[in-house]
């Protein structure tokens, strides 16, 4: 029983980056229909940034804080100057970028940081609350902060003038357009956020997964994972997905299927929800016109 | 005909037969290493040959063909080390695999649009590594250490050594198959394929069976990637899951791309620069040390997203533009 409350809880944890993680993926397919590839590097690039704030002295939050500013304007920048020009470019064309920019990403990493495994302490105390140990503090930091990364993102886009013009602007960019929107920056504004937000999912992840240039392969795809059996034209649908992946590969993991393969798991929950249920648990179902 | 078509007609035969010559002064000419890559550059050509029928022709995105390379190594290594078939059976045999394997999940395919079917294939080679080292399968698979098979020794009568032979195997199944892949793209065949990626519904309304067209690009698509696989075992005599990694499926893409989306002729370029390239940098790496690591990396991401903005049909593309403006220069 406490083997099982442990999993389930380390299970959570795991799903809220995850869940963060997906949120970003969200984030740029609402207003792009596009899938990011590079999510994973870009968080990835971002932690490391964070790693070498701290290791220069900086104080945990103050760099997290940095971090996720940083972030901000390296998404917009890059969906500025990489992404803009393929707009109207087939979807093959997008992946092939996307890729090419999680290359550049991983090289600048290496080259930067070098590639040796690097821990990354967790801004959490490190003994365990409440006596038990249940739950190790940075499990239970994580899904608060994911938690909080999801009401700011929901206060973000439900109260603020910005957060309706980006949804006016994902969901009918013509007529957003004519009212004065403009449209090619809240796209820009997108993916800044998406990039913070992979930034905070990346920093959450490397105190379990350590810091290495491609620690974020395997958040990535079961936020993808997430992202799809939740719905990923629906931010909440697809941040419950992260935490039920969260939850279900460390079950999985634990009891079924055995550690070695669970990123099985993911490849069957991508390929069972698409192929049984498309548009996810809280997806809209797409009616295309011919 | 037009007199720039007949000029690209001559320019890729002549292309061709330089090919062809140049691959069989190779084994002559070279030793050792030299030869072992050139046999590499012949398995990565049918790889991506096998990966553009699918994505470039089809449109259909395979971020996970190392997947079926891993089938078609690890099938042909189990053949031949554990039922002591030789390569010539073992082969064909594992790459049928990887066409059942390939057209089955050509199924799923059918239901997910680009960039879904990028999202489960990117899965696919992400989980290849540990599904091959999975320890239910050890007997088989040999685990996480993997598998030894013996080299392959030329038959007496050529007096060849193995580099030599396993040389000359890879070009004879690539002679093959790029005819085959030719003669599918320049047919009925190849106008479906790319009917199907252009407008599904209008090739559907023409009468194309959309579904078997997708599902058996898929098994073909495979299918090469099979054969490469078995060759590539071989060659190296040792197949473990680190080397079919989600790493090997990039390069399998960025070689398509490199060398030009639907392309039957710009996989020697893809092969060539996947091939030599990482390499290249390895060397660099030693005089300027562990950064110069990140080279292959930079380089493959900033010409992928420059190709793509610049030149989307690849090497290929640019040498049809050149043969094309010299013929237009010349009338």
């Amino acid at each position: 029983m406490v083997q099982l409350l442990h999993q389930l809880s380390s299970g959570l944890a795991l799903g809220g980056v995850y869940a963060i993680m997906a949120l970003a993926l969200v984030m740029i397919y609402q207003a792009t229909q596009l899938i990011n590839f590079a999510q994973g590097e870009m968080a990835m690039f971002s932690t490391y940034l964070a790693w070498k704030m701290i290791d220069s002295g900086v104080s945990y939050w103050r760099a997290f804080a940095a971090t996720v500013v940083i972030s901000f304007f390296g998404g917009l920048l890059i969906e500025r100057v990489v992404v803009r020009p393929f707009a109207k470019a087939p979807v093959l064309a997008s992946v092939i970028v996307f890729i090419g920019l999680s290359f550049i990403f991983n090289a600048l990493a290496g080259y930067f940081f070098g590639y040796s495994v690097q821990s990354f302490d967790s801004p959490f105390p490190g003994r365990p609350l409440f006596g038990v140990g249940y739950i190790s503090a940075h499990e239970l930091g994580t899904i608060f902060v994911s938690v909080v990364v999801l009401a700011l993102v929901y206060a973000f886009f439900r109260f603020t003038s910005v957060g309706l013009a980006m949804r006016a602007a994902a969901q009918n960019p013509v007529s957003a357009r004519l009212v004065g929107v403009r449209v090619g920056w809240m796209l820009a504004i997108g993916w800044g956020l998406a990039a913070s937000i992979g930034a905070v999912a990346g920093m959450m992840a490397a105190p379990i997964v350590y810091l290495d240039p491609n620690m974020m392969g395997g958040v990535l795809l079961y936020a993808f994972a997430g992202a799809v059996l939740g719905g990923i034209d629906n931010p909440w649908g697809a941040a419950f997905g992260g935490f039920l992946v969260g939850v279900a590969e460390n079950l999985m993991g634990a009891y079924v299927v055995g550690e070695e393969v669970k990123l099985s798991v993911a490849l069957a929950i991508i390929v069972g929800v698409l192929v049984a249920r498309p548009s996810g648990l809280f997806g809209r179902r797409i009616v295309a016109r011919v | 005909m037009a007199p720039e078509d007949r000029l690209e007609i001559w320019v890729s035969r002549a292309g061709w037969t330089l090919a062809v010559v140049v691959a069989l002064a190779a084994p002559l000419s070279m030793n050792g290493y030299h030869l072992y890559q050139a046999t590499q550059v012949l398995i990565y050509m049918i790889a991506l040959i096998g990966l553009n029928l699918l994505t470039g022709y089809n449109g259909q995105i395979s971020l996970g063909h190392g997947a079926f390379f891993a089938i078609g190594g690890y099938g042909a290594a189990i053949l031949s080390s554990r039922f002591g078939l030789p390569f010539w059976a073992a082969i064909p045999l594992a790459s049928s695999v990887c066409f059942v394997a390939g057209f089955l999940f050509g199924f799923p395919a059918l239901k997910l649009g680009g960039l879904y079917l990028a999202l489960a294939t990117f899965a696919l080679a992400v989980a290849a590594p540990q599904i091959l080292s999975y320890k239910g399968f050890d007997a088989w698979t040999g685990g996480a250490q993997g598998l030894q098979i013996v080299k392959l020794q030329a038959p007496a009568w050529t007096h060849l050594d193995p580099d030599q032979w396993i040389f000359v195997v890879a070009l004879a199944a690539a002679a093959l198959l790029v005819w085959v892949a030719l003669n599918l793209v320049r047919g009925r065949i190849g106008r479906a394929l790319v009917a199907i990626r252009d407008h599904g519904l209008a090739a559907e309304t023409m009468g194309v069976d959309a579904a078997l067209y997708k599902t058996t690009a898929f098994g073909v698509s495979a299918l090469y990637a099979g054969v490469a696989g078995g060759l590539s075992a071989f060659a190296v005599g040792f197949v473990s899951p680190e080397s079919f990694g989600l790493a090997l499926s990039l390069a399998f893409l960025v070689g398509v791309v490199v060398g030009g989306l639907a392309s039957v002729g710009g996989a020697i370029f893809g092969a060539l620069f996947i091939e030599f390239v990482p390499n290249y940098a390895d060397r660099l790496s030693m005089q300027f040390g562990e950064s110069a690591k990140a080279l292959p990396g930079a380089i493959y991401g900033l010409l992928l997203i420059a190709i793509m903005g610049i030149a989307p049909a690849g090497v290929a593309g640019l040498a049809r533009a050149l043969v094309r403006r010299a013929s237009r220069l010349s009338l």
